[in-house]
C-alpha cells in the first residue's frame, strides 16, 4: 500500500485537483450546489494526499523521493519525471495547505461565475504542485507557463476595477521573464546530450560565457516572478486588482517559485556564474529590502503595502540564497515557507475587511477592535509576524539569514537588519491605524466580527505561524539534508569557500 | 498501372471534380446537399489512395514530372484532411449566403488537385503547372460573392500581385535552368553541387525563386496581399486559403530549395533569417494594432510563418519536420479560430471585428473557452499544442546554431501574446453588446468542439503527429 502510494503519490497532489477543477468546470451551471462542495472536497483530499508525504519522507537523504519516470514526449525527449527532496517536499505541503485555504475562503463575496472560479484555483494548484514536483526541464517549464493562464483569468475576471491592465501586465511581464528561460533550456538541452533532466544539466563542462548568459536567462525568469527590484512593478498592480483567493495564491506560492527556481536551476547548474553575480544579486535583494520597505511605508492601500512588503521579504530570501551558507539558505526557505502563511493570511484578513466596507484604503477605518475584537486579535498575530517577532514563524527566517549574513559581511547584516524596524513600521503603524483608535467612522461603527468560516482559515493560518514560530527544527531538519548536499557540489562549494 | 499509382490520387479527384460539374447541371434542384457529400466522399477516396502510397518505394513518373515518395504521400493526405474539415466548417456559412453551388466544391476540388501536383513534383515545370492551378482556384474562389465590393477587391489584389509573384518563380527557374541546363529537380540540384558556391547567376536565381516562393508563403517582405485577402474573402474562402494552400507552399520550399538549390544552402539559410525576423516582427507588431478580427489573424499568420521558417532555416532535416509539424498545427489552430468567426456569424451580419466577441463567455461559455484554447495555442503557452509547435522550431533554430534568432523569436511571440490575450480578455472580462443566440449548426458546433478540445488534449501527443513529420522528410538531403 505505502509502496503504491510512494509511486503515485505526486501525480495524485497534481492531477487531483486538476481533474476536480474539470469536472466544476462541466458541471459548471447545471449544479450550482455542487460546486463550493466540490471545491472544497477536491482541495481537502489533495492535502490529505500530501500529508503522509511528510512522514515517509526520508530527512536524512538528499536524493530525489517518491520518483515517477515515464516518457511523454520521446521525439523531443521530454519525461513525466517528478520527484521531490527536502527543498521542494514543504512548498508543496505548502501548495495543497493554501489550496484548501482559498477553498474555504471563497465565501459569499464570489457570486459572479462560481464554478469557474473554484475551477481556475483547483487547477491553479495541481499546476503549482507540479512546478515544485517537475524533474525534468520542459515538464518544469508546461507547468511554470501553463499556471499564467489561470491566473490571467482569475485577476482578469473577479479582480478590481483595473483588472485588465494588471493582468495583462502579469501576463506579459512573467511571461516576457520566462522566455528567455526556455531559450536556456534548450541549449543545456543539447549540452546535456538531448535530455530534459535536470539532474543531467548538474555539473556540465561549461564555459564562463555560457554559464553567464544562462544565469542571466534564469535570472530574468526568476527575478520577475519573485519579483526583485527592480522588475516587481507588475506585483502591486496584480495583488490590489486581483480577487483576495488571487492575491493568496500569488503572495503564498507563486512569488515562491521564482526563488525555488534559484536553488533548482541557477546554483547547481551555473555554480561559477552564480557566485560571479552574487554581489549583483545581494545588491538587489538588500535593495529589495531596504527601499522597497521604505516604499512599503508610504502606502494607503493596504493590499499594496502588503505586495510591496512581500517584495522586502523576498529580498531576504534571495540574499540568504545567494549567501552560499547552509545557515543563510536555510533561513531563505524557512522564510519563503513563513512568508507563505503569513502574507496568505494579511491578504485574507485585507479580504475580510474589504467584504464589509469594499474599500481597501487605510484612511476608512480605524478602531476596527471596537466591533471586530476576535479578527483584531488575529490580525495582531499576523502583523507581528510580518514584522518579524520572535516566536512567530517570521522570525526564525529573517534571524537565521541575517546571522549568514554576518559571516559574509558585517554591512550586509547591518542594511539586512533595517527590516527589523522598516517591516515593524509599515506593518504594525497600518494595524495601528486600521485597527486601534475610536470607531468614529459610521461605517467602521457597524462592522460585525468575524464569522465560523472567517474564522476558520484565520485560526488554521495562525496556528501554522504559530508552531512554525515556536518549534522550525522538523522543517529545517526535512530540509538539511538537500541544502547541505546542495552548497556541497563540486562549483557551488569550491567558489563558496573563498568569498 | 504500376506507373500510374502515384497520380492516383489526383486523378480521383480531378475526374470527381468533373463529374460534380456536370452531375449538377442535371440534378441540381433534386438533391440539394449532393455536391457537399460527393466532394468530401471524394477526398475521403483520394486520402485512402495516398494512404496506401505510404509503404511504395519512391519513384518518378512521366520522364521526371512527377514524384512518388513518402514526401507527397504524407503532404497529400494532411492536404485532404485539412480540406475536409475546411469543407464542413463552410457548409452552413456558404449556405447562408447564397454561394452552396457546385461551383465553390468544384474549386476546391481542383485547387486540391494543383495543391497535391505541387507536393509531388519532381520538375519545375509540373510545380508551376500545379501552383498556378491552386493559385486560379483560389482567385475564382476569393470572387464567388460577386456583388461583394470587397471580395472582388481581394482577388483583384491577389490576382495581380499572384501574377508578379509567378513570374517571379519562373524568371528564377529559368536562371537556374541556364546554369544547369535542366529542369529536373534532381538534376538541378546535381548539377548545382559541382557550381562554386557564389556563382551569381545561380544565387541570383535563388533570389527571385525564393521571392516567388515567400510570396505564396506570405512572408515579409511579399505579405501585402494576405490582410486584403484574409478580410475580404468569404469566411468559408479564408478558412481555406489559410490552412492547406499554407502546407503546399512549405512543401514547395522543400521540393525547389531543400532537393533542389541545396548547393545553396548557405545563402538560402542567410535570405530565410531575413524573412523569418521581418515576418515575426512586422506580423506580431502589426496585428496589434487592427481592428478587424479577420485582419489580425492575417498578420498573425504571417508571424506564423515566420516561425515556421525557422525550423527551415535550420538546413537540416529534423528541422524540416519541426517546420512540418509547425504548418499542420497552425492549420488547425486557424481552423478554429476562422471557425469561431463562421460560428458567431448569420446571415447578414458577418462576426469580423473584434469587438463581436465581446462577452462571449457570457453567451457561450463552452465556445468562449475553446476560443481561447486557440488563442492560447496561437500564443504558444502551455499545455497547448500551439506550445510544442514553438518549442520544436525554436530548437530546430537552437540546434543549428541560431542563437539570436532564437531570442528574437521568443521576444516577438511575447509581442504576439498581446493581442491574443485581448481577444481572451473581449471573451471573458467584458460584457456581451450582441445578445443574438448563435448559429444552430450542429456539425459546426461538433467540429469546433473536437478542434479546440485538440488544442488541449492532443499535445500529449504530440510525440506521434511529428513522428509522421519525420517520415515524411526522411530522405531530404
Amino acid at each position: 500500500m505505502i509502496d503504491v502510494y510512494r509511486h503515485i503519490a505526486l501525480s495524485i497532489a497534481i492531477w487531483l485537483p486538476i481533474a476536480t477543477g474539470l469536472v466544476i468546470l462541466a458541471l459548471g451551471s447545471r449544479a450550482p450546489g455542487l460546486v463550493r462542495p466540490l471545491g472544497a472536497a477536491g482541495a481537502g483530499i489533495t492535502f490529505l494526499a500530501t500529508v503522509p508525504l511528510w512522514g515517509l519522507f526520508h530527512a536524512h537523504s538528499f536524493a530525489m523521493q517518491f520518483g515517477e519516470r515515464v516518457p511523454w514526449i520521446p521525439a523531443f525527449h521530454i519525461n513525466y519525471a517528478l520527484g521531490i527532496d527536502g527543498i521542494s517536499l514543504p512548498l508543496v505541503l505548502l501548495t495543497s495547505f493554501i489550496g484548501v485555504v482559498v477553498m474555504i475562503a471563497a465565501g459569499p463575496a464570489v457570486k459572479d461565475r462560481v464554478a469557474e472560479y473554484f475551477a481556475a484555483f483547483l487547477i491553479m494548484e495541481g499546476l503549482m504542485i507540479g512546478v515544485f514536483c517537475a524533474l525534468d526541464a520542459m515538464l518544469f517549464y508546461v507547468f511554470w507557463e501553463a499556471m499564467l493562464i489561470p491566473m490571467f483569468l482569475i485577476i482578469g475576471i473577479w479582480g478590481g476595477p483595473n483588472r485588465v491592465y494588471a493582468t495583462i501586465k502579469f501576463f506579459l511581464y512573467t511571461f516576457l521573464g520566462s522566455v528567455l528561460m526556455l531559450i536556456a533550456l534548450l541549449y543545456l538541452h543539447f549540452e546535456a546530450g538531448e535530455t530534459f533532466n535536470i539532474a543531467s544539466f548538474y555539473n556540465l563542462p561549461l564555459g564562463r560565457t555560457p554559464q553567464i548568459l544562462i544565469f542571466l536567462a534564469f535570472l530574468i525568469a526568476f527575478a520577475v516572478k519573485i519579483p526583485m527590484w527592480p522588475v516587481h512593478t507588475w506585483l502591486p498592480d496584480a495583488h490590489v486588482e486581483a480577487p483576495t483567493g488571487g492575491s493568496v495564491v500569488l503572495a503564498a506560492i507563486m512569488l515562491k517559485m521564482g526563488a525555488y527556481g534559484f536553488v533548482r536551476f541557477s546554483l547547481p547548474i551555473v555554480p561559477q556564474a552564480s557566485h560571479e553575480l552574487a554581489g549583483l544579486m545581494i545588491t538587489l535583494s538588500l535593495i529589495a529590502i531596504v527601499y522597497i520597505g521604505l516604499v512599503a511605508l508610504v502606502q494607503d492601500d493596504m493590499k499594496k503595502l502588503i505586495a510591496y512588503s512581500s517584495i522586502a521579504h523576498m529580498g531576504f530570501v534571495t540574499l540568504g540564497i545567494f549567501l552560499f551558507q547552509d545557515i543563510a539558505m536555510d533561513g531563505a526557505l524557512v522564510q519563503m515557507i513563513s512568508h507563505g502563511f503569513v502574507s496568505a493570511a494579511l491578504f485574507l484578513c485585507v479580504g475580510v475587511l474589504y467584504d464589509r466596507l469594499h474599500s481597501r484604503a487605510i484612511h476608512d477605518y480605524g478602531g476596527v477592535a471596537n466591533r471586530m475584537p476576535t479578527f483584531a486579535a488575529f490580525m495582531m498575530l499576523f502583523a507581528m509576524a510580518n514584522a518579524g517577532l520572535p516566536g512567530t514563524s517570521g522570525f526564525v527566517g529573517e534571524f537565521l539569514v541575517i546571522l549568514g549574513a554576518f559571516k559574509a559581511d558585517f554591512w550586509y547584516a547591518v542594511l539586512a537588519a533595517t527590516t527589523l524596524i522598516s517591516g515593524a513600521a509599515y506593518t504594525l503603524w497600518m494595524y495601528k491605524r486600521v485597527i486601534f483608535g475610536a470607531a468614529t467612522k459610521p461605517s467602521v461603527a457597524g462592522l460585525s466580527d468575524v464569522t465560523g468560516r472567517e474564522l476558520s482559515f484565520l485560526a488554521l493560518l495562525g496556528a501554522a505561524v504559530l508552531v512554525l514560530g515556536l518549534w522550525p527544527a522538523p522543517l529545517l531538519h526535512v530540509m538539511a539534508a538537500s541544502v547541505h548536499h546542495l552548497l556541497l557540489r563540486p562549483g557551488v562549494h569550491l567558489a563558496g569557500a573563498t568569498p | 498501372m504500376a506507373y500510374i499509382t502515384p497520380v492516383l490520387p489526383e486523378i480521383i479527384v480531378l475526374t470527381m471534380a468533373c463529374v460534380i460539374l456536370l452531375a449538377d447541371l442535371f440534378w441540381r434542384r433534386r438533391f440539394k446537399g449532393l455536391m457537399y457529400w460527393v466532394s468530401q466522399a471524394t477526398l475521403v477516396g483520394a486520402g485512402f489512395a495516398a494512404y496506401h502510397m505510404l509503404g511504395d518505394a519512391p519513384t518518378v513518373i512521366f520522364h521526371g514530372m512527377v514524384a512518388g515518395d513518402r514526401l507527397s504521400a504524407i503532404f497529400q493526405i494532411v492536404i485532404f484532411i485539412l480540406t475536409i474539415v475546411v469543407l464542413a466548417y463552410s457548409r452552413a456559412y456558404i449556405a447562408e449566403r447564397g454561394v452552396f453551388r457546385s461551383e465553390y466544391f468544384v474549386l476546391a476540388l481542383t485547387g486540391v488537385v494543383g495543391m497535391c501536383v505541387m507536393v509531388s513534383a519532381a520538375h519545375f515545370l509540373s510545380l508551376y503547372l500545379g501552383l498556378e492551378l491552386l493559385s486560379l482556384s483560389l482567385y475564382a474562389l476569393i470572387a464567388m460573392q460577386r456583388d461583394s465590393i470587397g471580395a472582388t477587391e481581394a482577388a483583384m489584389k491577389y490576382f495581380v500581385l499572384g501574377a508578379l509573384a509567378s513570374g517571379l518563380l519562373l524568371y528564377g527557374m529559368s536562371m537556374l535552368y541556364g546554369v544547369t541546363g535542366s529542369l529536373r529537380i534532381a538534376r538541378v540540384a546535381s548539377v548545382l553541387a559541382t557550381v562554386p558556391p557564389h556563382d551569381l547567376v545561380a544565387t541570383l536565381g535563388l533570389v527571385f525563386v525564393l521571392s516567388g516562393l515567400a510570396f505564396k508563403l506570405g512572408a515579409v517582405p511579399f505579405h501585402m496581399w494576405i490582410p486584403d485577402v484574409y478580410e475580404g474573402a468569404p469566411t468559408a474562402v479564408t478558412l481555406y486559403v489559410s490552412t492547406a494552400p499554407k502546407v503546399a507552399a512549405f512543401a514547395l520550399f522543400l521540393r525547389l530549395l531543400v532537393q533542389g538549390l541545396h548547393g545553396l544552402s548557405g545563402a538560402w539559410q542567410e535570405m530565410l533569417v531575413m524573412l523569418a525576423v521581418l515576418s515575426m516582427g512586422i506580423g506580431n507588431v502589426i496585428a496589434i494594432a487592427q481592428t478587424n478580427m479577420k485582419r489580425m489573424l492575417a498578420y498573425s499568420a504571417i508571424a506564423h510563418m515566420g516561425f515556421l521558417l525557422l525550423g527551415l532555416l535550420s538546413a537540416r532535416v529534423g528541422g524540416y519536420a519541426d517546420a512540418l509539424f509547425y504548418a499542420i498545427v497552425y492549420a488547425f489552430m486557424s481552423l478554429g479560430a476562422f471557425g469561431t468567426i463562421i460560428l458567431l456569424s448569420r446571415k447578414g451580419f458577418e462576426a469580423e471585428r473584434l469587438e463581436d466577441l465581446r462577452g462571449l463567455h457570457q453567451r457561450s461559455p463552452w465556445y468562449a473557452w475553446m476560443m481561447l484554447l486557440f488563442m492560447f495555442s496561437m500564443a504558444g503557452i502551455p499545455p497547448t499544442i500551439g506550445f510544442y509547435a514553438k518549442l520544436a522550431v525554436i530548437q530546430a533554430a537552437v540546434s543549428a546554431g541560431f542563437y539570436g534568432l532564437a531570442v528574437v523569436a521568443v521576444l516577438f511571440s511575447v509581442i504576439g501574446a498581446f493581442y491574443y490575450l485581448r481577444i481572451v480578455k473581449l471573451m471573458f472580462f467584458d460584457t456581451p453588446v450582441d445578445a443574438a443566440p448563435l448559429r444552430k449548426a450542429g456539425d459546426l458546433r461538433w467540429l469546433l468542439s473536437v478542434n479546440g478540445v485538440a488544442m488541449l488534449v492532443a499535445a500529449p501527443w504530440a510525440g506521434t503527429l511529428i513522428a509522421i513529420c519525420r517520415a515524411a522528410v526522411r530522405g531530404l538531403p
